[in-house]
């Protein structure tokens, strides 16, 4: 199982971090405009999803699965969302995203008094714990497919 | 010290240092304002881009999820007081539209060591949890507004903050490349 990268998002839109652990192919557009990009068809899935529902949509989008790769997604009811893009064999994706909101988002950044609420996150000690976080998950496997 | 914080059980970190800490800010506040309804902005500024962290921490420790009607938004309220402060309001109060309600405490724990001189009655001591109220709500898109109706620093029987539904906030959407 594999990783590939995390996009983090407040509630308005703005990348508040990016980072990237096995992702070989690029998407050909600068980093600001595939955030637009990624944002945009969120917002888009989840605005269709809350309309098609049959019933009440508790939690709304979760997640979608392309043949190759599994985006997962987490939004928190302060409008922030983590969007994880892993292998399709990824299990317990939701526990991570729930774990690197509760420990790492809400400990490194939250807490951190020289974080502007709204700006991007440059802190090194968070990325370093993110970082180690991912590494030690086991999603985060070493080409086990 | 939010490290320090961290590692400690929040229940054991002792209340009388918040207490003082707080008793501190406020009269440094005094000092260099001089005007008291400057310091009473100030403290509610302050508690506003407290509540707007705080919410954060709120939300990861309950995994609550978003209120869709007032009664809910008290339970939560007072369940973060509980976490916070360890005091339990009482909800009451209700207002006929059920978009009005009142949290009485039977002890603040920002006071309990204070005494309002009598120049300083315009002083609203706590309307630090006030904007604390109200910028952990913003969060959530709820825009409410907080004040207090009885206080015990001013000879009342209990402290009683009054929450006041205003709006819902709309979802931001990813501003339009059309």
């Amino acid at each position: 199982m594999k990783i590939f990268n995390l996009y983090i998002f407040d509630k308005l839109g703005t990348l508040m971090y990016y980072a990237e652990w096995n992702r070989t192919k690029k998407s050909g557009l600068t980093q600001e405009e595939e955030a637009k990009l990624t944002y945009g068809m969120l917002s888009s899935i989840k605005s269709f999803v809350s309309k098609i529902s049959p019933h009440d949509p508790r939690e709304g989008f979760l997640f979608y699965k392309t043949n190759k790769y599994a985006l997962h997604y987490l939004e928190t009811p302060s409008g922030l969302k983590f969007v994880l893009n892993t292998d399709v064999n990824a299990v317990n994706v939701k526990e991570l995203l729930q774990q690197i909101y509760s420990k790492i988002w809400v400990e490194y950044v939250v807490r951190d008094p020289l974080w502007n609420p709204g700006t991007p996150v440059t802190s090194d000690l968070f990325q370093t714990k993110l970082d180690e976080l991912i590494r030690q998950s086991p999603i985060f496997g070493i080409r086990n497919i | 010290m939010s490290r320090l914080v961290s590692k400690l059980d929040a229940k054991k970190v002792n209340s009388e240092f918040l207490t003082l800490t707080y008793g501190a800010l406020v009269t440094q506040m005094l000092r260099d304002l001089e005007n008291v309804e400057d310091v009473n902005k100030q403290l509610e500024r302050i508690g506003y881009n407290m509540g707007m962290r705080l919410i954060e921490d709120f939300l990861a420790r309950t995994s609550a999820t978003r209120c869709l009607e007032m009664r809910e938004t008290a339970d939560r309220i007072q369940q973060a007081f509980r976490i916070y402060l360890n005091v339990q309001p009482t909800i009451t109060n209700w207002s006929q539209a059920s978009d009005e309600f009142s949290l009485q405490f039977e002890t603040n724990p920002l006071t309990e060591f204070v005494e309002l001189p009598p120049d300083l009655t315009n002083l609203r001591y706590s309307s630090i949890i006030s904007g604390c109220i109200r910028g952990a709500l913003e969060m959530v898109q709820l825009e409410v507004q907080c004040w207090f109706v009885q206080d015990q620093l001013k000879g009342d029987n209990v402290t009683e903050l009054r929450v006041k539904f205003i709006r819902r906030l709309e979802d931001a959407i990813p501003a339009g490349e059309d």
